[in-house]
């Protein structure tokens, strides 16, 4: 089994990197197909130089040459640049399902019958990726679409050197685009700020343009003028800055909020199985964080079978873990816990032992080490608003798979046959039974439909954590704390507690660092809970004796 | 009727641990002393293969002194109380002749009065925070002179870098180094303002607030760099956080010190490409030494895609180094075998000699790498010649004049050049 | 009402079952102590200190084992949380034999812990204070764990806070100081927790006679708590106890403060644990903040489920059998432990709800019934 499942690693790590490869190389522009002919000698300068004498080779390149050098640029900038040890003709590297080939970096033609050991890589380091990653930036200021300038220019705001000035100076005036435009004058008038020999007047209207800018080099360039001398540039600069301060902290606090609507959202999604297992059933099952990793593995194991279609992976992966922890769950219902109904406390310790039997198997099936489990594209990166706030995409993907996994139930529970009996059963067993319904197989239904939740819950926390067989523990007293504040047996309860401990977690871990802000919440609730022991929303009526 | 279940429960029980252990004399004895459950194992239980790998290989060459190695492998189940009660169980019960074993410096800790009080011998293979000497250890891992102080240097001077976060998990090892690398960041010139200094606890997951700050502090203007101690479960989600907020290695790097190749192999590596990692090995290293033992790893776990990391290299010279040293003494007696130890010379695998030196602390090269796409690393900077491991570091106030030396006329663990005063017991 | 009037009906003769357990208890100690301290080494008879060191160790678990016991087999309050207690009691010691190592640290400071030193400390926190006198730290061992207890139990049993409720509450407590222990700036040394001890009231930790001695005391505090325990349970106190597991609501019609009976209880058993606790750092040389992690919590409470619940033999014995299980298996067969531990959660819960003791009891009982038949016959 364990060598089946390194070989499926084996290519799925070979076939995910081509899916990647593929992708970026799709984008690049085939406009040219040959280097121009003045460029073959520093072409060849590129094999043979080491790391540190790469840098002159490529701002020569870069100074010879228009977008045609785009593909070079990139194919080095992601590391995929080889060149043939025979006749030192540069390839990109394409890994595809199987096989490694390559193909000319101007030509985009295959060489066909080129292994591994007739080519070789040429080397890049972080010192040479961010050479390129400006390089490109400058070469695409002359790019077509509007959507390129833009962002090369706000990529050279950082790096404003005199030849990037210069280039600015010389495209703004025949910029037609309005956008590419107010990016460049920003770009221009951070310059001008920050030129002692210009007069005053100049550099005051420059730095009135920055005032209210979010972007960081402004604001640095202010801090640093505001340290200056010149009496009227350092009131210019302040009052700017004081503009932009009120703005950063605006958004400071919107940041902080996301931050704890996401923290809110995996507690909800952690825990909400357990309201339904727990808040519904009354069965303590400790259990429950391993139901989430066996989503999580669920998850990784999809993604080994289908390593070619990562981005579909996670759709096929929330039904699989659905399916595997229900199943489980189901088992478990069957074997254990039916025969413990009416023993809380003998269940809890019952639940126990079979969370260490899955841990176990887990470690002898998958070992020991964390899995790997790739994040599609469309979760990658962020959602940038403005340059200080962004929302990224994974959490925010997940706040609102978390909002929907619960509305979801909602309705299954109010809406649903099966609803209709989980909620007879839960408040008043007996008379449910005498009413003709199957209790027995309502209690394997419900504690299913808890643990298949909590697999859904894994498949999402893969995205964001470890998978390891440790993965449940570390969510179960959060899980168990989640449900009793809310008050058992009340779904909303849960919601509403999981964001709220969330965002005061959040909110106080910059004042008191991680570690004391969960202290100081766990604190709170084990108080609460001495004040309030059912709960925030108490059920109420005769289910809740 | 209670009280006969007692009687032969306890019966059972003293029966079993009364029952005198018989060992043979004709074969030499290794403990073995790694997790191979609980959360360390994850780290631990390929130390224990690459032991019983050595074994085998020395084994197949003839022994030692004309004797069979007999491996004994126990389990303290990442249970620190439980690493000192299995390391008296090996010394005591089952005679070994050393122990190779410890992880954590909270284990070695838990061990360390055990080896002192039955004079037993072990080896300690795993980068740490230093400011220890025992006459019963020999430290084959990296001392922060060996890793954090070199890769704060490559920082500064070939990156540029005058902003540093320094961010580690909460225990001694992260403290003591980000100690060190304060005083000695200060000592460089860069302002106490320039340095920001953040705790985590073991497992954290949930990164958005200390990214966002390390952000807002890399963003100044200034080219900043991040120095991790992180510990390993937390690695994948700081990694991962880092890359979804957009802070790519040109931007920020992060250079680590307990990110090896086997915690890469758990993880999706292409947001990470060209953040660092300082060791002493990297498996992407092209020696011959080097070629033969990946082979022979791979071999030994049959696994093809099984990987070779900094403390296996430790783990490797240290039992090559202990082999060499009872040669020389010409029995395993554990003072003899200490004598004999200092001075070994051994082939790294990566080049050049380590050498064992006075204060139990080795001499090694230092490799700066970048991480790859492919879970390697790619040497991008190395030391001309071997550091030696500083037991005491210079930049601490309070080990400033402190040196081991395990040699007469000294002979001490803690030996302070103002004073001329050995203090302590180690 | 005729459950507490049997209960009240039933033996009052403590003694007579306390008598065999202290009599074997005491024993089987004097005996491995002597032969470790007078037999040979290389006698079959002798006790290796390692073996008596382990034992001293399975003594400590085994009164903590009692201590939980107390609460959840007598009062029915599933404490998940015990591990608090132990590991507040250690540290109680920890701190004291951290005192007593002087300037022998590795830094040779005289007034501060190495650990402190190297954290740049000047002087010692106002907590440390006193720990380097025996008997402070003792009532320290003793007086932490009972008050975090009585506060516990007074917010919890008063507010009638019962069953799984409790149960997670206690373990959010054990979970909360598990990780403000881990915080270096408690001033408890962090994930290392305190280690490298020199000497007890003199007596150095290494020598074999200390070892032994420690043993000894441990085996002796067991007998006394065990006794202590077994007179209080069946007391007039107990029985109310009694009457609370059964049914909480009708010992509180009747007019008993059920949740003054609770929070004394809770107390006993906290404080017991912290003896263990204290008993135990000595012997295993470190105290750290694992010791409070919920699954060790929870570990406890299946020595006790294992042993037999309810009775405080079965404690003793659960804790005895399943820790040397452990030693036995994690040397064996690391992998297996887990299953092994686990399966022996479900299948002692869902078939030996009394636990090896019940058994031993039921078996006996149809023993009876069948000699009883065949004698008829």
């Amino acid at each position: 089994m364990r060598h089946f499942i390194a070989l499926c690693c084996c290519l799925f790590g070979l076939l995910s990197s081509q899916a990647y490869s593929a992708e970026s190389s799709t984008s690049t522009s085939p406009s040219a197909n040959q280097p121009p002919a003045e460029l073959a000698p520093l072409m060849l300068e590129l094999t043979k130089a080491k790391y540190s004498k790469l840098l002159p080779v490529l701002k020569k390149i870069e100074a010879n040459s228009d977008e045609s050098m785009l593909p070079l640029f990139r194919t080095m900038m992601n590391g995929n640049l080889y060149f043939i040890k025979t006749n030192k003709q540069l390839v990109q590297l394409i890994e595809d399902a199987n096989q490694k080939t390559y193909q000319g970096i101007f030509s985009q033609q295959l060489v066909a019958d080129l292994s591994k050991r007739d080519v070789s890589k040429i080397k890049v380091n972080n010192h040479l990726r961010s050479y390129l990653r400006n390089a490109i930036a400058r070469i695409q200021l002359t790019s077509s679409s509007a959507e390129v300038r833009k962002n090369a220019v706000r990529e050279l705001l950082s790096s404003l050197d005199e030849e990037t000035v210069t280039t600015l100076e010389r495209l703004y005036s025949s910029e037609t685009n309005q956008t590419v435009k107010t990016e460049m004058g920003l770009a221009l008038a951070i310059n001008t700020a920050r030129q002692a020999s210009l007069p005053n007047s100049t550099r005051i209207a420059a730095i009135e343009r920055l005032s209210g800018s979010l972007e960081n080099t402004a604001r640095n360039v202010l801090t640093q003028l505001t340290n200056q001398d010149n009496p009227a540039i350092k009131a210019a600069a302040e009052h700017a800055l004081k503009k932009i301060t009120q703005r950063v902290e605006r958004f400071g606090f919107l940041n902080q909020l996301f931050f704890g609507l996401s923290l809110g959202s995996v507690l909800l999604l952690a825990s909400i199985g357990l309201a339904i297992t727990f808040g519904v059933m009354g069965v303590i099952n400790m259990a429950h964080g391993e139901m989430i990793m066996l989503g999580a593995y669920t998850t990784y194991v999809v993604q080994l079978m289908m390593p070619n279609y990562i981005d579909y992976s996670i759709w096929v992966a929330i039904p699989a873990a659905f399916l595997v922890s229900g199943i489980v769950g189901v088992l478990i219902e069957r074997l254990v816990i039916r025969h413990l109904h009416g023993r809380p406390l003998e269940t809890l310790l019952a639940t126990f032992g079979i969370s260490l039997i899955l841990q176990q198997l887990v470690r002898t099936i998958f070992s020991p080490l964390n899995r790997q489990v790739s994040t599609p594209s469309w979760m990658s990166g962020s959602w940038e608003i403005n340059p200080v706030f962004s929302l990224t995409l994974n959490r925010l993907y997940i706040l609102a798979f978390s909002l929907l996994v619960f509305f979801a139930l909602v309705m299954v529970l109010k809406k649903t046959s099966l609803g209709l009996n989980v909620r007879a059963v839960s408040q008043n067993r007996n008379m449910a039974k005498a009413m003709g319904v199957k209790t027995n197989w309502i209690d394997a239904m419900t504690f299913g439909l808890g643990s298949g939740i909590a697999g859904i819950a894994g498949v999402a926390l893969s995205q964001l954590t470890n998978v390891g067989p440790n993965l449940g523990q570390d969510y179960i007293i959060n899980s168990f704390m989640v449900v009793v504040f809310g008050g058992v047996g009340n779904l909303l309860g849960t919601l509403v507690a999981a964001f709220s401990l969330g965002i005061a977690t959040k909110f106080l871990e910059p004042m008191t660092g991680a570690v004391l802000s969960t202290i100081l919440v766990l604190v709170f609730i084990i108080l609460f809970i001495q004040k309030r022991p059912k709960g925030l929303f108490p059920q109420k009526g005769r289910a809740a004796e | 009727m209670k009280i006969k279940t007692l009687v032969s429960a306890i019966a059972l029980t003293g029966a079993t641990l009364v029952a005198v252990p018989s060992w043979a004399a004709d074969t030499i004895k290794v403990g073995v002393l790694h997790s191979l459950s609980g959360t360390m194992a994850i780290s631990e239980s390929a130390l224990k293969d690459t032991v019983l790998m050595l074994i085998k290989e020395q084994n197949a060459k003839g022994g030692l002194l004309g004797k069979q190695i007999e491996p004994v492998v126990v389990d303290p189940a990442s249970n620190w109380p439980l690493f000192a009660e299995k390391a008296r169980e090996l010394i005591s019960k089952d005679k070994v002749d050393v122990i190779f074993g410890s992880w954590t410096s909270v284990s070695r800790k838990s061990v360390l009065p055990v080896l002192q009080e039955l004079n037993g011998l072990m080896f300690y293979p795993v980068q740490f925070e230093g400011e220890e000497s025992s006459k019963n250890i020999f430290y084959t891992g990296a001392a922060p002179n060996q890793q954090a102080i070199p890769a704060v240097n490559y920082l500064m001077n070939d990156l540029g870098v005058k902003r540093f976060v320094l961010a580690g998990t909460d225990y001694v090892y992260p403290r003591t180094t980000n100690k060190i690398l304060e005083a000695y960041l200060q000592s460089k010139g860069v302002p106490a303002k320039d340095i920001m200094v953040n705790y985590t606890p073991f497992g954290q997951s949930d990164w958005q607030s200390i990214v966002s700050q390390i952000k807002k502090f890399g963003s100044q203007g200034i080219k900043t760099a991040v120095v991790s101690t992180i510990n390993g479960d937390a690695n994948v989600p700081f990694y991962k956080e880092l890359a979804n907020q957009g802070i790519s290695s040109e931007d920020i790097p992060v250079v680590a010190f307990s990110v090896g190749e086997q915690e890469l192999s758990g993880l999706d590596t292409k947001p990470l490409v060209g953040h660092l990692a300082a060791w002493n090995y990297f498996e992407s290293v092209d020696t011959p030494e080097n070629e033969k033992f990946i082979k022979a790893w791979k071999t030994f776990k049959k696994d093809p895609k099984a990987v070779t990391n900094d403390p296996m290299e430790a783990t490797y010279i240290g039992f090559n180094m202990w082999v060499d040293a009872v040669k020389k003494a010409g029995t395993t007696d554990v003072d003899a075998v200490e004598k004999a130890m200092i001075g070994q010379k051994f082939p790294n695998l990566t080049g050049g000699m380590a050498v064992m030196n006075k204060n139990h602390y080795l001499s090694k090269p230092v490799l700066i790498g970048e991480i790859q796409d492919d879970g390697q690393f790619e040497t991008v900077w190395e030391t001309d010649s071997t550091v030696p491991g500083d037991s005491w570091s210079d930049y601490l106030p309070s080990s400033k004049n402190v040196i081991a030396d395990w040699t007469s006329p000294i002979n001490c663990g803690h030996y302070n050049t103002v004073t001329k005063k050995c203090s302590g017991e180690n | 009402m005729s459950v507490i009037t049997q209960y009240f009906s039933e033996g009052r003769t403590s003694g007579k079952h306390t008598m065999p357990f202290v009599i074997i208890l005491l024993a089987v100690t004097a005996m491995a102590c002597l032969s470790n301290l007078y037999l040979p080494a290389d006698s079959a008879l002798h006790v290796s200190t390692y073996s008596i060191t382990l034992l001293g160790k399975y003594l400590c678990y085994a009164m903590l084992a009692l201590a939980v016991d107390i609460i959840w087999g007598y009062c029915g309050i599933l404490s998940l949380g015990h591990g608090a207690f132990f590991a507040l009691g250690g540290y109680a010691m920890g701190m004291y034999l951290m005192r007593q190592i002087g300037d022998r640290g590795a830094y040779g400071n005289p007034d501060l812990p190495d650990f402190m030193v190297f954290l740049g400390w000047k002087e010692l926190p106002w907590f440390w204070h006193g720990m380097d006198q025996f008997w402070f730290a003792m009532i320290m061992a003793v007086l932490i764990p009972g008050l975090l207890a009585f506060v516990f139990g007074w917010l919890a049993f008063r507010s009638r806070v019962t069953g799984v409720y409790l149960s997670i509450m206690t373990q959010a407590l054990t979970y909360a100081l598990l990780l403000a222990f881990f915080r270096n700036e408690m001033g408890f040394g962090g994930n290392n927790g305190l280690t490298d001890f020199k000497d007890i009231v003199g007596f150095s930790l290494q020598s074999d006679t200390t070892r032994v001695s420690l043993f000894a005391i441990t085996a002796l505090m067991l007998a006394v708590v065990f006794v202590i325990s077994h007179n209080i349970l069946s007391s007039r106190f107990g029985k109310v106890i009694l009457a609370v597991r059964d049914s909480e609501s009708r010992a509180r019609f009747i007019g008993y403060r059920t949740d003054r009976y609770k929070i004394w209880l809770f107390v006993f058993s906290a404080v017991i644990a912290g003896i263990a606790g204290a008993l135990y750092v000595p012997q295993v040389g470190i105290i750290n903040p694992g010791e409070f992690s919920p699954i060790n919590s929870i570990e406890m409470v299946i020595w006790v489920a294992v042993g037999g619940r309810g009775t405080l033999i079965g404690a003793v014995i659960g804790a005895l059998l399943v820790n040397y299980a452990k030693t036995r298996f994690t040397a064996i067969l690391p992998e297996a432990w887990l299953f092994a531990l686990g399966g022996l959660f479900v299948l002692v819960t869902l078939y030996l709800p009394k636990g090896i003791v019940g058994l031993y009891t039921q078996l006996l009982e149809k023993r009876r019934t069948q000699s009883v038949k065949e004698s008829e016959a």
